[in-house]
């Protein structure tokens, strides 16, 4: 009986870490650029249709897909930031919101009118492929999906950690005046930071597309699941957002076990109200 | 202070406004069925809009969650109805009661704790998505399988019980929208008017002026959510059926946000300039496909995001802002 738990919680766990690669995207691109993401869920769609498109005409796997994709959504995120959200900067809170809202409402309907309402998937030779270890099945996909999430992760904060431009685009984040009088491209800096957030949900949609179906309405769905992911883990926070997604992965697989599947989001709506009540900063994040 | 509240209005403005009411009254006698409803949805959103307005634009507090304000107004005043038989303007005050008190509750949640700005904006996100997913296992209330009214008979027109033909709604919400325009002005030009606007400014100046900074949001807060919960009524008793996806959707409250933003956030006759222009412009534009024999689903919504876009940057205060210039009706700044 215990096994089903472990068997739900570990397979929860995987999905999460992947839900934390794209939560780090909009955790990236609010702890730089202080703008909220609004039309977050709806730029992965674009890149899980890409990847299904791909998978169908060129036999391309998703997980391969998963590079080009995160350089494609890259591209997508700098040009946005250097294009319409830089003027944005140091307009109102709701000014930026509108304009993302704006974004995210013709990606979705643009989505819509290509590609039908029609829920689609992929499918793979590995499909279901799975790992024994005792009484625990392991669901091969799954792995490879959270496996590949992990180590683009880790190269991420790698790059923030020792790169140069890493640094430089952490100093932006630290002081916008101070990297101003040392001489940085804060405007460009925004323009990459907004691109390797983007290029996260790239990665992110691509292996997604393995594990659920995908339609034009989860756009908004998965942009509120980044919010309740970051908000929980720390906005702003790197490891935070990861362990929000772990969490929140952890949550639905066993709300969805304890009740029913389609009751899951409202376990998460739930945690999100307690994480803004009672740590409005998040689990790792640091108070403003 | 004035004491005629409209003596703030130049006598232009008046005139307009007073022609704009006369052209409204009368056009249901000219306009068709198709175009009954359409103004029918326009001044819905205008009266949204302006309850919406009200947190948003006088007070500062963005809502993205009006959904649920609109949803339990319906869901009560229809539940009532469908149950105990009691008329919807009974029911309406049932329905008010109930969305000021889950506004209540939400705001004390958020401005005791200290939740503001973006975050806000989540947090209602997230109490409406929670009672959508909540509707919709709730069994006795119809779940998601939806909620119906006993269907209208057209024959006769019953104001008590909002049976009726598309012309009674037409009136029922050109008063509620002229009584929410009224409503809002006196407001605006109340010392908590005046209060809210020093909060949307600036709350930490609006505190060390000793404002109760959290008094009068709760307050905002609780007059949008009893407002919204009126049209969530007139939404259950036109419609006929309701839907836990539906009403309690996102995209319903955004919406019903985009009026306001189009017309103009914080002023008086923003919404409905908004209402106007979004719901006109895009059941034109609807026509117009109709017409080349398309039918396209999204393309209302890219519609939307389009005038979105467009606003926000070019218009920023808003459509109203803009033309009260060039009409010669913006007051000059105090």
């Amino acid at each position: 009986m215990a096994a089903i738990y472990v068997n739900v919680a570990v397979s929860g766990l995987l999905t999460g870490l992947v839900y934390g690669l794209m939560a780090l995207g909009l955790s990236v691109i609010f702890g730089v650029v202080r703008v909220v993401n609004f039309a977050h869920g709806e730029m992965m769609t674009i890149a899980m249709y890409v990847a299904i498109v791909a998978f169908n005409t060129l036999g391309l796997d998703p997980l391969v897909m998963a590079v080009p994709l995160a350089a494609v959504l890259f591209a997508l995120g700098y040009a946005l930031q250097a294009g319409l959200i830089n003027p944005f900067i140091n307009r109102p809170e709701h000014s930026q919101f509108i304009l993302l809202v704006a974004l995210a409402l013709i990606i979705v309907n643009v989505l819509l009118i290509v590609f039908g309402p029609d829920a689609r998937n992929v499918q793979t030779s590995y499909a279901f492929d799975s790992f024994a270890l005792g009484s625990l099945i392991v669901d091969a996909t799954k792995l490879y999906a959270a496996a590949l999430s992990l180590v683009i992760a880790a190269l991420l904060f790698a790059f923030f950690r020792f790169a140069p431009l890493g640094k430089a685009i952490r100093a932006c984040a630290d002081n916008y005046t101070g990297a101003l009088v040392v001489g940085l491209d804060v405007k460009r800096l925004y323009a990459l930071t907004f691109g390797l957030g983007a290029a996260c949900v790239g990665a992110a949609g691509a292996v997604l597309v393995l594990l659920i179906d995908v339609t034009p309405a989860l756009g908004p769905a998965y942009t509120l699941l980044a919010f309740i992911i970051v908000i929980t883990g720390g906005l702003g926070s790197m490891p935070g957002a990861l362990l929000g997604g772990v969490l929140i992965g952890l949550t639905e697989a066993l709300a969805g076990l304890l009740f029913t599947p389609s009751a899951k989001s409202m376990f998460s709506f739930g945690l999100l109200v307690l994480v803004l009540l009672f740590r409005p900063q998040g689990l790792l994040g640091k108070r403003a | 202070m004035p004491r005629n509240p409209l003596a703030v209005l130049p006598r232009r403005g008046l005139m307009l406004l007073a022609i704009l009411l006369a052209v409204l009254c009368a056009l249901p006698w000219l306009a068709g069925d198709y175009v009954l409803t359409v103004l029918i949805t326009i001044l819905y959103f205008a009266f949204v809009g302006q309850a919406w307005n009200i947190m948003m634009g006088f007070a500062g507090q963005l809502s993205l969650g009006h959904a649920i304000y609109v949803g339990l107004g319906a869901y009560t005043a229809a539940l009532l109805y469908v149950h105990f038989g009691i008329g919807p303007w009974i029911g309406m005050l049932a329905a008010i009661a109930i969305a000021a008190a889950c506004g209540a509750a939400i705001g004390f949640l958020a401005f005791r704790f200290g939740v503001a700005g973006v975050y806000f904006a989540i947090l209602t996100i997230a109490f409406a998505e929670f009672a959508r997913i909540g509707f919709d296992h709730l069994g006795f209330l119809g779940g998601s399988g939806g909620l119906f009214l006993p269907v209208a008979n057209y024959a006769r027109n019953d104001i008590w019980n909002l049976r009726g033909s598309p012309m009674m709604f037409y009136y029922v919400m050109l008063v509620l929208t002229a009584a929410a325009l009224v409503l809002c002005h006196l407001l605006l030009e109340s010392r908590t008017g005046y209060y809210w606007r020093a909060i949307r400014e600036d709350e930490e100046a609006a505190r060390s002026l000793g404002i109760d900074t959290f008094r009068y949001k709760m307050l905002a807060v609780v007059i949008s959510a009893g407002m919204t919960a009126i049209a969530g009524m007139f939404f259950a008793f036109y419609y006929n059926n309701l839907f836990p996806e539906q009403v309690f959707h996102v995209s319903r409250s955004i919406e019903l946000i985009l009026g306001p933003i189009i017309g103009g956030i914080g002023t008086l006759f923003g919404p409905i300039i908004g209402a106007f222009l979004m719901t006109g412009l895009s059941e034109l534009m609807q026509n117009l496909l109709a017409s080349f024999g398309l039918d396209v689903p999204g393309a209302r919504q890219v519609f939307y995001g389009a005038c979105l876009l467009g606003v926000v940057l070019l218009l920023p205060d808003g459509v109203w802002p803009w033309m009260a210039a060039r009409l010669g009706l913006s007051r000059p700044r105090a």
